[in-house]
């Protein structure tokens, strides 16, 4: 049993790391979900590996099963469920600003580059325009 | 039974929701009660960090389940200071956020409460889960708040830094994993107290736990290799927020110095726990790191970023000593380097706003309104934030160059520290002179701009407390130096939370 959980373990980290580096939000939030159910896995086996033990302690000397890595997951999953939400809004978010689901937003930033240049050449052009017909060179750091 | 101690967090838990539900479309109302609760918090601050200063430990057992099975809140000085700071920093920056900013997106109000909320339940609790806990109330707060005003390049950043953030979780559970299942408690002090009965073939897993939660802390305070995330978001955020989230790094830094002090005592780097040599060199870099971006900076923004990275790694170079000398040292720069770059966020923000299509590029671009005040404050703030004397980033370098003197290497760590402090001053001189001064010479009317009073109110008396703070730093070096004498002696720490009999053997 020990080999069947460390191995799923292992197994769902490497594919979530794997799927996090990846450069489409989907597959990151996807990352990011199995990387999550690895860690709450990992933390269940934190009590130790038993079968067959009672959940209810009646006799504290008797073998019993851990009850607080279930408390912990619990409280985990909760809590990744609640932010696998929130980065799934903003991905959304993400991906009506852009124009795909890249994590740089590529369509996006484009656009604001494009953008910024043209302000830029229009403060510049009404600079000139206001100092008139010798300016004294361009002040502008690179 | 202490109850106010948990006020700090009760406060802006019950205010938050309030302000979500009841005054959401007023807000006028959502001002005075956000304002007001911050306050309080300030009040409360002063109030616990007076009460802590006869070194005693108080502990407030929640439900009352007596401290090893149930969830402690531990105030000691340090815990006080900390949360005096992030009542001040918030009470200023929510001052500022009033010209406007709080209006750019929905909810700023109840986010700010609840991340104030995070930070306040981080410093206070006395259990690493329950710390995990906190983290994620701050974090999910701050997520709101990263991309508050929306816009593309701060979704971008925002995206960026929340799946950052989701993978430092990770870590950060599976780290109390192995920390539970090796010593079998949560409990801080318990923890502490069982550290030395560790079986002895699970030491490889206690450190590789203990290192997995340097990691985790390494990401919240912008450690070298886990720094990517600082810059972008910083940079993107709104002003005000970015200024509150100058504290959100500082969270980092007091979880190290919480678990690792706690947890390994006085123990000179190298010595005690391999990771504490790791941390000198990988916060060097980030000091250098820091300083670089500064020079390299194309806008002011960037600019304030990559200083509250260097200041972050002045701050670990300090933190990374382990020792009581520079651990003084690195609270008081703490303090000072929180508000210092505050200040800077909201400077930054008070010039973006004053030039429209140009916003903080470092290129000349005609002048804009209030050039004087807001150059005169971002002369003073730079000189803070930079340690230039007189003011109390100077006190505060000082006191880390004096400290390291114990540490095996201290040249280096000088040559470094005031070698980037030099490329510091070039950064911030250089993109001065182009904002305030070559702006001048660029023809063009000034650009009208939004109200000046109430936003340089608020970096005025960011700029008064660092005043205060250096005028004052004779008592508050004294009250630091009590709080590192109270930090290491871990003993009264454990016995406070678990009782005075409890044993160095453990129960079992």
């Amino acid at each position: 049993m020990e080999w069947l959980v460390a191995s799923a373990v292992a197994a769902m980290s490497a594919a979530g790391v794997y799927l996090t580096l990846s450069a489409r939000t989907f597959t990151v939030v996807i990352g990011l979900t199995l990387m999550t159910y690895a860690t709450n896995l990992f933390l269940f086996t934190t009590g130790r590996l038993a079968i067959n033990q009672p959940d209810i302690i009646v006799d504290l000397s008797q073998p019993h099963a851990d009850p607080i890595p279930q408390a912990l997951v619990l409280t985990a999953i909760v809590i990744s469920f609640g932010m696998t939400a929130v980065i799934l809004a903003m991905a959304v978010r993400g991906y009506f600003e852009s124009e795909g689901d890249h994590v740089d937003l590529l369509g996006q930033v484009a656009a604001e580059a494009a953008r910024v240049e043209e302000t830029e050449f229009a403060t510049a052009e009404s600079r000139q325009a206001a100092a008139g017909p010798s300016p004294a060179g361009s002040e502008e750091r690179p | 039974m202490n109850h106010w101690l948990i006020l700090p967090i009760l406060l802006p838990a019950m205010v938050a929701p309030l302000l979500a539900l009841a005054v959401r479309h007023d807000l006028v109302l959502a001002r005075t009660f956000s304002i007001g609760s911050t306050l309080l918090l300030v009040i409360l601050g002063l109030f616990q960090v007076g009460i802590a200063a006869d070194g005693e430990t108080r502990i407030y057992a929640l439900g009352n389940w007596p401290p090893p099975y149930g969830i402690v809140l531990v105030l000691d000085r340090l815990s006080a200071i900390m949360l005096l700071l992030t009542a001040v920093l918030g009470l200023f920056v929510l001052l500022y956020s009033i010209n406007g900013c709080d209006q750019q997106g929905a909810h700023f109000h109840p986010l700010f409460q609840f991340q104030l909320m995070g930070l306040n339940g981080a410093f206070l609790t006395g259990d690493l889960f329950n710390l995990f806990v906190f983290f994620e109330v701050l974090l999910i707060a701050s997520y709101g708040l990263a991309v508050h005003g929306g816009g593309g390049s701060r979704m971008r950043a925002g995206i960026q830094y929340v799946v950052v953030n989701l993978v430092g979780s990770s870590i950060f559970l599976v780290a109390l994993g192995l920390i539970y299942g090796v010593t079998g408690t949560l409990n801080m002090a318990d923890f502490a107290d069982r550290l030395s009965s560790v079986t002895p073939g699970d030491e490889a897993l206690l450190y590789c736990g203990l290192a997995l939660l340097m990691v985790v802390f390494g990401i919240k305070s912008a450690l070298v290799p886990l720094h990517f995330w600082l810059p972008g978001t910083y940079t993107n955020a709104s002003g005000p927020v970015a200024a509150l989230f100058s504290i959100m790094t500082k969270v980092g830094a007091y979880a190290i110095i919480r678990v690792f002090t706690l947890t390994l005592g006085e123990s000179p780097a190298g010595e005690g726990f391999f990771a504490a040599s790791w941390l000198m060199a990988a916060a060097a870099v980030t000091l250098a790191l820091g300083m670089v971006g500064v020079v390299a900076s194309r806008g002011l923004g960037q600019l304030a970023s990559f200083a509250a990275l260097g200041s972050m790694g002045t701050l670990l170079i300090a933190i990374a000593g382990f020792t009581p000398g520079t651990q003084s040292a690195a609270l008081y720069y703490l303090i000072h380097s929180t508000l210092g770059i505050a200040a800077l966020f909201l400077l930054v923000d008070a010039v973006t706003i004053r030039r429209p299509g140009v916003g903080d590029r470092l290129t000349a671009a005609p002048r804009f309104s209030h050039r004087g005040l807001i150059g005169g404050m971002f002369f003073v703030v730079a000189v803070a934030v930079l340690g230039m004397p007189p003011l109390s980033g100077f006190i505060g370098k000082l006191l880390i160059l004096d400290a390291t003197t114990e540490l095996v290497g201290w040249p280096w760590i000088w040559g470094l520290i005031l070698s980037t402090s030099l490329l510091g001053l070039v950064g911030f001189a250089s993109a001065g002179s182009v904002l305030f001064w070559k702006s001048d010479e660029v023809p063009g009317a000034a650009v009208g701009s939004p109200s000046i009073a109430l936003p340089m109110i608020a970096v005025g008396s960011l700029v008064a407390v660092l005043i205060g703070l250096t005028g004052m730093a004779g008592t508050a070096v004294d009250y630091l130096d009590a709080t590192t004498e109270q930090l290491f002696d871990t003993r009264q720490y454990v016995e406070a939370v678990l009782g005075p009999n409890a044993g160095g053997d453990g129960d079992g």
